[in-house]
């Protein structure tokens, strides 16, 4: 029988009643942030640099919190079409507001958006909170924190919660920028305290990450847990100096890296539809031949564009995997065809 | 029916239909959004409504109707469409082919594999489109005819009282089960699905509402149950009038053999029949007043349809085809006048209807 039969509760009775919809599809005509199961957000502050925007949310009482360096799922209507992003707040896990600061890169359809648009009382979708890339619990002794570009805001909020904490042991901030961007300021007076060391680096002053740099800020980089955040190509050079054992690595691109082998043909079945494989991934493919397939991140994280590939070889871009069953379930955007592939879209 | 269209000129035709198609597509957005959100608060509002208004006694028939406008709205002009992936594009969740349920007992995920799947691809073709009889009328001159038919007019008035559950018991296809070519053991799956919706739908309108309305419990029910009908009575003729009015033409599988795109165009252009009507008409008819224009491009936002039918109008006309439309009334005179008319055997061709030209007569002309 009905949810409502088996132990009433208000929410049971509502849903019941409501059925075959969902109570939020009303509640949201009487206003979007009036939900009973959705997680959404409000933008309550705004704030721009000539390169990024900076938004404090409010979220709807769904919203369980974060851990420092997770993830979350922003969800905002651009010319009548939803378009998902992932962003990782930047501010203090022990903060109200969730604080996101999008970089508006060239070509980048929603953060181009949100740095023309966002403006307090816009209401957005938001997720729960997601990703590996967090401080262990109980912290560690030392924490080197190393990021590049838009890749500081997980880990600033990182040194963030750290702070909040009153944590005691020493951290290091080691971050590279092109141009002065939203946190420099703060990361400099964070860096008054006795056991916080913090050092921009411009590239093309200081030149790209090497030991050097790492022994100016944390001589004791050897001991510590180390996390860092940026392209693919710092993230690798830190690897090489670091090692992997204690490290954690957060991807925000993709890199250059995500191109197979042209060769082939891609049939979408469902569609009707063939393309020559030109070995971008399946879902730059699907789209340039005219397909609009549900997707996210289009980094591999999110899994909104998992779709069945019906028949052919596929390899993921991230891992090197290849995969040749049939009827198997892949991410289109982290995906490349090995050759001939059908995909049931 | 052998076209008398080339092979050429039907690839001419897919090429014309298919650009239509590219523009609106290139033209979606906000619009098509803001309409359908539109649509969804009219149809909230009027639910709301046809629910409080249970309470006030003297209002009952206001509630009534009311609520029947939600039902023919949810249906029509959102659920149906919704479900045939017109507001895919929009990647809402809320709004989105696969999730969608709709307020009637069928389940949507079995709609979705007998209508738009079944019924959109092999539009009107005998034994492959099971809408064309739904497995219990004689629709056309080639099914065969037995005294079982002699109740065509009988089962065709219970379908429209019952068309809510005549729509859900279609997956079962009883016809196939009593020919032995279909087990009920087989029907398990899809009988659970329907369990499941069917109790839910009904436990909401004949449950809970009335028990909310307590000493009220009676009318509610009624209001309710009446509600439900004028639902089933209005799509049950709209629907009806989209295949059967006389003109519209049926093919079998031997003519679909190997179809190209343009033919495919052309089956549903001769399958299809519009009704004319004003603005509101449409909208309560979910557009499918633009049967034809739908069945060219069922994943087309249906609010489209009417922009579109000029065009579509001149394209048959530059090609000799029927362009099957006329007043619900006529439409509807002439599908009763079908099912009065095969309840008999014999194979005495309808009347062709004076809006349009029957292929038979192009083919000889040509």
């Amino acid at each position: 029988m009905t949810a409502a039969s088996k132990r009433f509760s208000p929410l049971g009775l509502a849903e019941a009643l409501a059925t075959p919809h969902a109570v939020d599809r009303y509640l949201e005509l009487i206003h979007p942030m009036l939900t009973v199961r959705e997680l959404r957000a409000a933008v309550i502050d705004v704030r721009r640099s000539p390169s990024s925007v900076t938004l404090t949310l409010r979220p709807t009482r769904q919203w369980r919190g974060f851990a420092a360096g997770q993830f979350v799922r922003v969800s905002v209507r651009i010319d009548g079409r939803l378009h998902t992003r992932c962003y990782s707040p930047a501010g203090s896990d022990r903060a109200t507001g969730i604080e996101l600061t999008i970089r508006a890169h060239d070509g980048g359809l929603v953060s181009q958006y949100l740095y023309a648009n966002a403006r307090p009382g816009m209401t957005i979708g938001l997720s729960a909170a997601e990703g590996t890339f967090v401080l262990p619990a109980p912290r560690p002794s030392r924490v080197l924190l190393i990021s590049g570009g838009s890749g500081i805001t997980p880990v600033m909020s990182m040194l963030r919660t750290l702070c909040d904490e009153g944590y005691a042991g020493e951290v290091a901030f080691l971050h590279y920028a092109r141009d002065e961007g939203p946190y420099l300021d703060e990361l400099r007076a964070l860096a008054v305290r006795p056991n916080v060391t913090v050092r921009v680096r411009h590239p093309a002053r200081h030149g790209y990450f090497g030991v050097a740099h790492l022994r100016a800020v944390a001589p004791w980089f050897a001991d510590a847990e180390t996390f860092v955040c940026g392209p693919p190509a710092l993230m690798a050079a830190v690897r090489e100096v670091v090692g992997s054992e204690r490290l954690h690595t957060e991807e925000f691109t993709l890199g250059g890296s995500a191109r197979g082998d042209a060769g082939g043909a891609i049939t979408f079945t469902r569609s009707g539809v063939t393309a020559d494989n030109s070995g971008a991934t399946l879902l730059e493919q699907a789209e340039a031949a005219g397909l609009t397939p549900e997707h996210g991140c289009r980094m591999g994280i999110c899994f909104s564009c998992v779709q069945v590939k019906t028949a052919g070889c596929t390899r993921n871009v991230r891992t090197g995997e290849t995969d040749s069953d049939p009827d198997h379930e892949i991410q289109l955007c982290i995906s490349v065809p090995v050759g001939d592939v059908a995909l049931d879209i | 029916m052998p076209t008398h269209l080339s092979p050429l000129q039907l690839d001419e035709l897919a090429r014309e239909l298919d650009a239509v198609r590219q523009r609106v597509v290139d033209d979606l957005g906000e619009e098509d959004r803001a309409y359908i959100y539109r649509v969804i608060k009219a149809q909230r509002g009027f639910e709301v409504a046809g629910r409080a208004l249970m309470y006030l006694p003297p209002a009952w028939i206001l509630g009534v109707g009311a609520l029947s406008i939600s039902k023919i709205l949810d249906n029509m002009e959102i659920g149906h469409n919704v479900m045939h992936g017109q507001y895919d594009w929009m990647r809402d969740p809320a709004l989105n082919s696969k999730m969608f349920e709709w307020d009637n007992v069928c389940p949507s995920e079995q709609w979705r594999y007998s209508h738009n799947y079944r019924h959109h691809t092999y539009t009107n073709v005998l034994d492959e489109d099971r809408d064309i009889g739904y497995g219990i009328l004689r629709m056309d001159e080639s099914q065969k005819w037995n005294p079982y038919y002699l109740g065509n007019p009988v089962y065709a008035f219970a379908l429209m009282v019952f068309f809510e559950w005549g729509v859900m018991m279609h997956d079962l296809e009883f016809e196939r089960i009593v020919a032995g070519e279909r087990t009920w053991g087989e029907t398990r799956g899809i009988r659970r699905q329907m369990w499941h919706k069917g109790v839910k739908q009904v436990v909401k309108d004949y449950v809970l509402f009335p028990a909310l309305t307590g000493p009220l419990f009676v009318p509610t029910v009624a209001g309710n149950v009446i509600a439900n009908l004028v639902r089933n009575v209005w799509a049950y003729n709209i629907i009806f009038c989209g295949h059967f009015p006389s003109g519209t033409v049926t093919f079998s599988r031997e003519e679909i053999q190997n179809e190209s795109r343009g033919h495919w165009y052309y089956r549903q252009m001769l399958g299809s029949a519009n009704i004319t009507g004003s603005k509101l008409f449409h909208i309560l008819s979910g557009n499918l007043s633009h049967q034809i224009e739908h069945h060219l491009f069922p994943d087309l936002p249906a609010r489209r349809y009417p922009q579109i039918a000029p065009e579509i109008r001149a394209i048959c006309e530059k090609y000799g085809l029927p362009y099957n439309t006329g007043r619900l009334s006529k439409q509807v005179g002439s599908v009763v006048a079908k099912i009065f008319r095969l309840a008999l055997p014999g194979r005495t061709s309808p009347e062709p209807a004076p809006s349009s030209v029957s292929p038979r007569e192009l083919a000889a002309a040509a």
